[in-house]
């Protein structure tokens, strides 16, 4: 499938704000299931700084935005010609070890009710188990816009009952773990498509590591496993690790920072071949 | 009754590196030495060492106490504890350039997997990164203690930001300046050459994009920090910018800080400062110490940070027990110093070990610092074991357990005269292109009569250390 | 240099004359007090902490002046940011964060103020106020020698010595201020024996009134000492002086960093003002009116150093 996409974040402001920093991992990842035909980020008065590919794969590109501004975009846009490999994550350069991916944080941190949810898994099948726990995960927790929000922490919104894919995928992540499963949250793009099934177009879902396969992406929000709809930007250990843009700003005349206004826009296309 | 290896006197008398002190001490009648001791503690005061300790309120401008008596070693023996420091630095730097790369200790089965990619030390953000000279680890300071003529152990290591080293360097000013007589009847090696040491290593492991001579500069927390007085004093000494994280900033690929003329590139960080607060967009969001954006800068080679972030795997308490591992996996060498042996309370049968002799062993926690949430077992109560024993029981792999090393004493000036008191010792190793020891150390010493404890915030105190050129 | 240490610097400056500038007020409300005068006291001690800005924190804590409570607020106060005790340890808490840009010799003068103030806090019985005003002028002579003869003629020096400057010029207008203030019910009495007094009292409390009496002899009057406190380049703390040694300081760090800023161009233009002013034109503006402008304006001043150099965003 070939999947166009136009992303743009608009910051602004209340007062100027200088020395703004960003951190970017919105290109998309180097895999089997997804090339890139083209693809360009642009930061409204921003200088490039340093890029890298990091160990987990990702692609890392710092920007400045010296100022004084009181608004930035962010634009993204470019097309990929994905394919559906079932959630293999086939074909992907990483180098950090999969134990790196046990440890919670405090995003994750599990409490009884991810306990009870994590004994569903059965050791015995470890790739069937892992999509037990994530059809599980859909079970628990109904998507529901606006009752959650980006501090949300997997325990709350297990409590909550609802929420949307951030919450789905650090629920299974918390959970993957006490289940002995390296996981992790992968940030991303998903089409939604003409059925209505699919919602939020700048997604979340989360990777499982299971021994002999490698990594595999499980969408709770969705009940699937990624296919040709879903773009991989970047992972980490939790949302917030996983974001793809990272920012901070400073007011000027002031150490503090700003009030910030954010409204973002993604529209993807399809175009099938 | 444990026997004590005392380093001045020992069975057959006078040991022969302390011969000029005996008679130096006894001609120290008591008025003498409370003036001697009075005027070295103005002077303290008065160029500002000072040391606040965490959580203990009070006084923040709290001295350090520094006793008088020197502790000597012979060239002879400090060149045994150089080999066996450097080697271990080297060691340790090639494991962690080893497990932030192709991690083939860990392949070999020389270390388990879990140890070291599920510590919370482990830092995923800098996994491929190899820093400059391939150095991660810039300073490491070495803790060893003696039990007898030629009896070291290791007893950790501080990979990241060990402190201490300008109480090594004043105590020595601090002799000098009272008792010069003694440096002429004693050939000692100078100590003082460790500032300008430093600052080459640091100016060795510039990043690539560095043009030029690098410049380097000390990053602080800032001056509430306990060790505030050492980072301006070396900044002082190396004649570099000692820098808070508000004064620096990224733009595009590099780090500046911010002078009266503009911004002014920075090349080589010499961090005060734990990984967590390095940059709030890499790691803890919250911190304000840090510098947004410092690690992309890093990671793609704009600027070089010392140690290096991630450096901390290699000095936790359960890691230590392998760097022996290390010394022959890496360097094909049997290690020179030895480790002191070590239960992991992890471990099912270290466990049970552990349990039934709590009241014979030292237990400390793995990721623990400065004497802490440690049990000193013969010198505590019942009370205190039993509730030691509850905390090991909830989390067994936190904590580690030695025995009760018979730490060697040397004489030091009480209220009641001299008295023997235990004592560490901390030597300070330098990786850059080279690897440096300064031939001395801080030694610290447990004032208490009787105690092992020789942690500062625990009522230590430090003494001047010699190294006889034999 | 870093613009953090500059600020520092300048602000080891600004503390320690700000509390000399308030062990001197109090010098000179003490003495005040003792005239007889109709007046009485009270209204003198008001005008004081009026002049000095520091009535309505006063008065906000004790109500009603009187000596022993200005005494303590002016003094050993830590609620009150300007008072004695608060300078000094705020001068030695700039010197502390900025150990490396000091000599030994610096950081023992600011270092020894806290440490004597300590125990001057500490102590049980409680020192007069001439013994104290007299220490604190005391560490500010050895802060300033020490300065003076072992730091470094690099950038910090400059900042030092602007601060300096900016703080004692400030001070001296508001010393001036309080004779105002003084005066105001009053304005019968210009000219007066009790005028004079007051005006010899305002020199004694700038140590100045010997070298008044060397520079125009005679009869004190009111535009003699005008002269002398405001445009007179001789004396050490008139506003010219302290003006001209801003410009000075300014001048240096523009020749050091190769080019001017909007604070060189400000010094400039307020000296080239203050030449250009004689005595009469200041009592034709009205004394209080010109010294109340030369208070904004240094408050201006302090506002275009920090953006020039202090702030830390500098291009």
């Amino acid at each position: 499938m070939l999947l166009t996409v136009d992303h743009v974040t608009n910051y602004t402001y209340d007062r100027p704000v200088r020395g703004v920093v960003q951190s970017h991992r919105l290109t998309p990842s180097r895999f089997d299931g997804q090339r890139v035909m083209d693809w360009v980020v642009s930061v409204t008065g921003g200088t490039m700084g340093g890029s890298f590919r990091d160990g987990a794969g990702d692609f890392v590109q710092s920007w400045t935005i010296a100022g004084p501004v009181t608004e930035i975009a962010v634009h993204v846009f470019g097309q990929v010609e994905t394919a559906d490999l079932a959630g293999f994550l086939k074909g992907h350069r990483e180098t950090v070890p999969p134990l790196a991916y046990l440890r919670q944080t405090a995003a994750t941190m599990p409490d009884v009710a991810i306990a009870d949810l994590a004994s569903a898994f059965t050791p015995a099948d470890i790739l069937g188990g892992a999509h037990v726990l994530s059809a599980a995960v859909s079970d628990k927790i109904a998507y529901a816009p606006g009752t959650t929000h980006g501090a949300t922490t997997a325990a709350q919104a297990l409590a909550l009952g609802t929420g949307v894919c951030q919450d789905h995928a650090q629920v299974l992540i918390a959970a993957a773990r006490i289940a002995g499963l390296p996981a992790r949250y992968v940030s991303g793009y998903l089409q939604a498509s003409s059925d209505g099934m699919a919602h939020e177009a700048a997604h979340a879902w989360a990777e499982v590591f299971v021994q002999g396969f490698g990594w595999i992406g499980f969408d709770p929000a969705n009940r699937c496993c990624p296919d040709a709809r879903y773009i991989r930007l970047g992972s980490g250990l939790d949302a917030q690790d996983a974001a793809p843009i990272r920012g901070i700003s400073r007011a000027v005349g002031s150490k503090g920072a700003a009030a910030e206004n954010l409204s973002v826009t993604v529209a993807i296309a399809a175009q099938e071949q | 009754m444990t026997s004590y290896f005392n380093e001045m006197y020992h069975a057959e008398g006078l040991r022969d590196p302390y011969r000029w002190l005996e008679p130096w001490s006894a001609d120290m009648p008591a008025g003498k030495r409370r003036a001697k001791q009075a005027e070295a503690e103005a002077l303290f005061r008065r160029i500002g060492v000072t040391f606040a300790v965490y959580g203990e309120g009070g006084d923040p401008d709290r001295l350090i106490p520094f006793d008088m008596f020197p502790r000597v070693f012979t060239g002879g023996e400090w060149a045994k504890l150089e080999r066996g420091i450097k080697q271990r630095a080297r060691a340790l730097n090639a494991f962690l350039v080893d497990v932030y790369g192709r991690g083939e200790i860990v392949r070999a089965g020389r270390i388990p997997a879990e140890l070291v990619y599920k510590n919370a030390a482990y830092e995923k953000a800098v996994v491929g990164i190899i820093p400059p000279k391939g150095v991660y680890s810039h300073i490491v300071g070495v803790d060893i203690v003696r039990t007898g003529p030629s009896d070291f152990y290791v007893l950790e290591e501080n990979c990241r930001t060990p402190s201490g080293v300008s109480y090594m360097l004043e105590s020595r000013e601090m002799m000098m300046r009272m008792f010069p007589d003694l440096f002429r009847e004693n050939r000692i090696e100078p100590v003082d050459t460790y500032p300008d040491k430093l600052r080459r290593t640091l100016a060795s492991v510039a990043p690539p994009k560095c043009e030029g001579a690098p410049t380097v500069v000390i990053l602080t927390p800032g001056h509430f920090n306990s060790a505030y007085y050492e980072h301006s004093f070396l900044a002082d000494l190396m004649g570099v910018e000692l820098v808070e994280g508000q004064d620096l900033f990224v733009d595009g690929e590099f780090c500046y800080m911010r002078t009266t003329e503009g911004p002014k590139r920075v090349d080589v960080i010499y961090r005060r400062l734990d990984d967590e607060f390095l940059d709030p967009l890499c790691f803890n969001p919250a911190s304000m110490l840090g510098v947004a954006g410092l690690m992309d800068v890093y990671r793609s080679g704009g600027v070089a940070i010392c140690s290096a972030p991630g450096a901390g795997v290699a000095d936790d308490k359960a890691v230590y027990t392998y760097v022996p591992e290390m010394v022959r996996f890496y360097l094909g060498e049997e290690p020179i110093l030895s480790n002191v042996p070590t239960w992991k309370c992890g471990h099912h049968d270290d466990l049970k070990y552990v349990t039934e002799n709590l009241a014979d062993l030292v237990v400390k926690e793995v990721h623990g610092s400065g004497g802490y949430g440690m049990l000193v077992g013969p010198k505590s109560s019942k009370a205190e074991v039993e509730e030691f024993r509850a905390r090991i029981l909830a989390n067994p792999a936190n904590y580690i357990a030695q025995p009760t090393l018979a730490l060697s004493t040397t004489p030091t000036f009480v209220d009641e005269g001299i008295a023997p008191r235990h004592v560490d010792l901390r030597p300070y190793c330098l990786v850059g292109e080279k690897i440096e020891l300064v031939p001395g150390g801080l030694t610290r010493v447990a004032l208490r009569e009787g105690s092992l404890v020789v942690n500062s915030s625990q009522g230590g105190g430090v003494k001047d250390t010699w190294v006889l050129v034999d | 240099m870093l613009s953090r240490t500059a600020d520092n610097l300048y602000w080891v400056a600004r503390n320690m004359e700000r509390a000399e500038t308030n062990a001197r007020l109090l010098e000179v409300g003490a003495r005040m007090s003792l005239l007889p005068t109709a007046q009485g006291f009270r209204s003198d001690w008001d005008s004081l902490l009026r002049a000095s800005g520091n009535l309505a924190g006063y008065t906000e804590k004790y109500g009603a002046p009187d000596q022993a409570h200005i005494e303590s607020y002016l003094f050993f106060d830590r609620d009150n940011p300007n008072s004695v005790a608060s300078c000094i340890t705020n001068a030695r808490e700039n010197g502390r964060i900025i150990r490396t840009a000091l000599t030994t010799q610096v950081w023992d003068a600011l270092n020894t103020a806290f440490q004597e103030l300590r125990e001057i806090e500490g102590a049980r019985t409680r020192q007069d106020l001439s013994h104290l005003t007299d220490w604190v002028m005391r560490q500010a002579a050895m802060l300033r020698g020490a300065i003076d003869a072992t730091l470094l003629r690099n950038d910090g020096f400059n900042f030092l010595n602007i601060g300096y400057y900016l703080e004692r010029g400030d001070s001296t207008a508001r010393l001036m201020d309080v004779k105002y203030y003084v005066l105001l019910p009053r304005a019968d009495f210009i000219g007066t024996g009790l005028d004079n007094d007051q005006w010899s009292m305002l020199l004694r409390a700038m140590s100045a009134n010997r070298a008044f009496h060397w520079a125009y002899g005679g009869e004190i009057t009111s535009a003699k000492i005008a002269h002398f406190l405001i445009l007179n380049p001789q004396c050490p703390r008139s506003l010219i002086t302290c003006v001209a040694g801003m410009n000075n300081h300014a001048a240096r760090l523009a020749k050091l960093y190769g080019h001017e800023t909007a604070a060189t161009k400000a010094f400039a233009a307020l000296l080239a003002e203050l030449e250009s002013q004689t005595t009469d034109q200041i009592f034709d503006e009205g004394l209080h009116e010109f010294l109340t402008r030369y208070i904004t304006q240094t408050a201006e001043l302090g506002r275009v150093i920090h953006e020039s150099y202090l702030s830390g965003d500098i291009q």
